[in-house]
């Protein structure tokens, strides 16, 4: 245990200060600029201590995957991250966006939202058009043309990969897409709001290996311009693409490290059962 | 502080906007809550101005036998207070109504949820819905055409009385208690029926051993909300009760209950007077009778939920 | 041997039960309506009634039902849904929300001619409203309020979280979320539960006989200004309802075919009230489909 607090702390040293453009720290020789990280972060339901230890940084443009067995905490943690537990959960401690502390009272959560977007692990699209579906959360905050919109639409469905299979019945109710078609609607409509930071909770579990696939492809275009937080139950996923990968066990991080090094010669044993699927 | 982080420490038009829906959905909540108040304010005020206004005792209201407040009684030199021939009138009915109704309730579920489910939900689901959208005026005049000259003809006499107002009341809440005793059974587990069909009980004892046993807190709510309906149930019983406010001596003799008296005399006494605020008092008797079932209803839950 | 005989005479039981309830209710109907259909008849339906002499119609009580469930509707329903919202998408257990939710059930179980008499003794006598369409309303909204608001938190909680998930990760707020996606997507059930609701409206009576009162006078049904007390329109008018008409009366009536008048009364109730009750699920099915294929 206290050889993985050692692993972690260079990384949340760096972000004590404030100013965004000092959110880097140094690893193998190279710049990494910290899109959003935690600092003493704690989840509880009621009595029970749901993440206890865990404090992680996340690179700007890479993706992240969060790893561990159900109820080992990591889809607590990505959901506090935006603060969709504040209703069911008690989130103490600290989460660093662009030099603020987006865990405090006085952050309004809504905005926070629009740049730090999330993705359920089963589709949501609202019962309304695809094309609605898209400009609704739009339409609701700002005056855009029909050019603006049919622009932004046609964008993020192309960024989502879903573009071509829609192209032609965009007023289809959305309730009418395969599971896997909705879950890229869904990211697309996330993607409308140009975030910052996408956080994915298994976003895949409910998509057959096709369409499973295509979406992995979808995220690695999609790293181009977006930080990704992804939860995955899927260990090759995670190793296909993800730049680092966090293993959660018992509501702790057990070790959080560069996915390479992590799928090859991971430093803690438990992490080394955990991935060879010789767990428990 | 760049554009973004500006954004997120001010206050967005969403937070506005669920300020504004939670005020709004709140006040709603509230108001209802305010017209309870209100309504156990004013009739217990009222009900309460009996004892404390015209210092009639508690006890000759209840278990006085002479109702008739317009009338000072020559031996006591009081009016005629006594409420009880229409307690007795409104506990009679009730109870009379549930007992007959409670088997046929029970085998209509049983029917609807074990024996002919598909039939069940076919017919009988139909059927019962029909039943509870019955207005109760057209159960009274049922009641008046059919019931009653049937008891008359049967029985003699003006075939008004408690016999009838039960007979009325018994098809009124059949439909509630078995709607609600269907969803009792229906919630017990699939595994009780199969434990007990696979160690060789047949249907019925399957049915009467297990899924009733278990259900019984359930099939108890439900009967004790249909006591509820029949006890504040009031033109249907008023129009084939007969409404003579003596003590109850025959099942079919004209007889009264608390809400028969209340809907024939509040509009034909004056605010204020002793012979008004009786009538309140009775209504206060009603509203207390109703929080009392929903007490009973709660302690049958909380018992039912500790097995 | 023994078992297997009472579980044949159980199920015969219950067989014999089950048809009896579906005889006693064919029979009720079968009865009401061969009794008052012959006596419905254009006339029937829009006369006035007549106190002492026979021919005459229920057109001014069918009327004054109509227009005080609508206005009933018209004033429970933005209070229940409010409330049903807070309920369904705001309450998080506390003393207040265990508070109001035993009101609401208090209240749904309060007999009916005690919410008629709390009206009377509000609006009829201490804010001098009288006998009036104001107060039956009134009256007919407190008898409605539980009821509709636990339709409505029903079909609510029927929308899966996802959505409301959805909103909330898009940074829409909780209330718009619940008013463009939540509402839209629960209408049919919510459009089955005021229907419902209107069912037993319609044919409440105890509620209103000390509140909407017991005698219709006669309509100008050209005058349609509210303020003029022989409006149709008018909410300071008494107007005894469809309902009310029935019992009264039975209980009181004095005119020569006064059988006729009741029977044909209470087929006209019955059919509205089943009208209602089978229309709402029709109705929820329908707007579904509309919803779900646009």
């Amino acid at each position: 245990m206290t050889k993985r607090s050692q692993e972690l702390k260079p990384v949340s040293e760096f972000i004590s200060d404030s100013r965004p453009e000092r959110f880097v720290y140094q690893m193998d020789g190279d710049r990494h600029e910290i899109a959003l990280s935690t600092e003493n972060l704690q989840v509880r339901y009621g009595d029970k201590l749901a993440l206890s230890e865990g404090d992680l940084s996340f690179e700007r443009y890479k993706i992240t995957s969060l790893i561990g067995a159900s109820g080992s905490g990591k889809s607590t943690f990505l959901r506090s991250l935006n603060r969709m537990n504040d209703d069911v959960a008690n989130v103490t401690g600290k989460i660093m966006y662009r030099g603020l502390d987006i865990n405090s009272k006085d952050i309004d959560v809504y905005e926070m939202r629009r740049h730090i977007g999330m993705v359920f692990q089963r589709p949501n699209p609202f019962a309304k058009s695809i094309y609605d579906n898209i400009t609704f959360p739009l339409t609701r905050r700002g005056k855009y043309t029909k050019e603006q919109l049919d622009e932004i639409v046609e964008t993020t469905l192309k960024q989502a990969a879903l573009w071509d299979q829609v192209k032609d019945e965009l007023n289809k109710s959305a309730l009418a897409l395969s599971g896997g078609q909705a879950q890229r609607l869904v990211i697309a409509r996330a993607l409308a709001l140009k975030p910052d930071i996408l956080l994915l909770d298994e976003p895949s579990s409910a998509l057959d290996p096709i369409s499973s696939a295509k979406f992995e492809d979808t995220l690695l275009e999609l790293k181009k311009y977006y930080t990704i937080i992804i939860v995955t139950h899927n260990m090759q996923q995670a190793a296909r693409i993800s730049d680092y990968t966090a293993f959660f066990h018992q509501g702790k991080v057990i070790e959080y490290d560069l996915t390479r090094k992590i799928f090859t010669r991971p430093k803690v044993k438990l992490t080394d059962d955990y991935i060879s699927g010789n767990f428990g | 502080m760049d554009l973004i982080t500006e954004k997120i420490k001010k206050t967005s038009l969403s937070t506005k906007q669920d300020r504004f829906g939670k005020f709004i959905s709140v006040s709603a909540l509230v108001l209802i809550a305010a017209i309870v108040v209100l309504i156990f304010g004013f009739v217990l005020t009222r009900g309460l101005a009996t004892f404390t206004t015209n210092k009639i005792s508690v006890s000759d209201f209840l278990f006085g036998t002479n109702w008739n407040p317009s009338v000072v009684d020559k031996k006591t030199g009081m009016p005629g207070v006594g409420a009880l021939p229409l307690i007795l009138g409104s506990l009679a009915v009730t109870f009379l109504a549930a007992i007959i109704a409670t088997p046929f309730a029970i085998g209509t579920a049983v029917f609807m949820t074990e024996i002919a489910k598909k039939r069940g939900a076919k017919i009988m689901q139909p059927v019962i819905e029909l039943l509870v959208g019955i207005p109760s005026v057209v159960y009274g005049v049922i009641g008046l055409t059919v019931v009653v000259p049937a008891i008359r003809s049967i029985f003699g006499g003006t075939g008004l009385g408690i016999l009838s107002g039960t007979i009325v009341l018994f098809v009124m809440i059949l439909p509630t208690i078995t709607s609600m005793t269907v969803d009792t059974l229906k919630g017990v587990p699939r595994h009780y029926r199969e434990s007990a069909l696979a160690i060789g009980a047949t249907r019925w004892q399957m049915i009467y051993k297990v899924i009733l046993r278990a259900a019984t807190p359930g099939i108890l709510t439900a009967i004790v909300f249909g006591m509820a309906r029949a006890f504040g149930e009031a033109l249907a019983v008023q129009m084939v009760i007969g409404n003579s406010a003596t003590m109850p001596d025959s099942l079919v003799s004209p007889a009264a209950t608390l809400t028969s008296v209340l809907t024939m005399g509040i509009g034909n006494t004056v605010m204020g007077s002793l012979q008004n605020n009786v009538l309140w008092s009775l209504a206060m008797i009603l509203l207390l009778m109703s929080l009392i079932f929903n007490i009973v209803i709660r302690l049958i839950g909380r018992k039912g939920e500790l097995k | 041997m023994k078992a297997k005989t009472a579980d044949k005479i159980a199920t015969g039981v219950i067989y014999g039960i089950a048809a009896s309830v579906a005889f006693v209710l064919i029979a009720m109907l079968a009865f009401i309506l061969v009794r008052g259909l012959p006596h419905l008849s254009w006339h029937f339906l829009t006369a006035a009634a007549r106190s002492f002499e026979a021919g005459g119609g229920i057109g001014i009580q069918l009327f004054n039902s109509f227009y005080l469930l609508i206005l009933a509707l018209l004033i429970s329903f933005p209070i229940a849904l409010g409330a049903a919202i807070y309920l369904n998408e705001y309450a998080k257990p506390s003393l207040f929300i265990t508070i109001v939710r035993t009101a609401i059930e208090v209240m749904s179980s309060l007999p009916s001619v005690v919410v008629g008499l709390f009206g009377f003794l509000i609006f009829v006598v201490k804010f001098h409203l009288g006998f009036s369409i104001l107060s039956g309303a009134i009256a007919l909204t407190i008898f409605n309020l539980p009821i509709l608001t636990r339709s409505i938190e029903t079909s609510l909680s029927q929308i899966p979280n996802l959505q409301r998930e959805a909103g909330a990760a898009l940074g829409l707020s909780r209330f718009e979320t619940v008013i463009h996606v939540i509402l839209p997507a629960s209408v049919p059930s919510i459009v089955t539960g005021v229907v419902i609701s209107a069912g037993r409206v319609f044919g409440e009576a105890a509620a209103l006989i000390y509140t909407a009162g017991q005698s219709a006078p006669t309509l100008d049904f050209t005058d349609w200004n509210p303020f003029n007390l022989a409006s149709p329109l008018s909410p300071f008018r008494p107007a005894e309802t469809l309902a009310v008409h029935i019992w009264k009366i039975n209980s009181e009536g004095i005119m020569p075919d006064l059988s006729a008048v009741s029977a044909g009364a209470s087929a006209v109730l019955i059919i509205v009230v089943l009208l209602f009750n089978f229309s709402a699920r029709r109705l929820g099915n329908l707007l579904y489909k509309k919803l779900t294929n646009s």
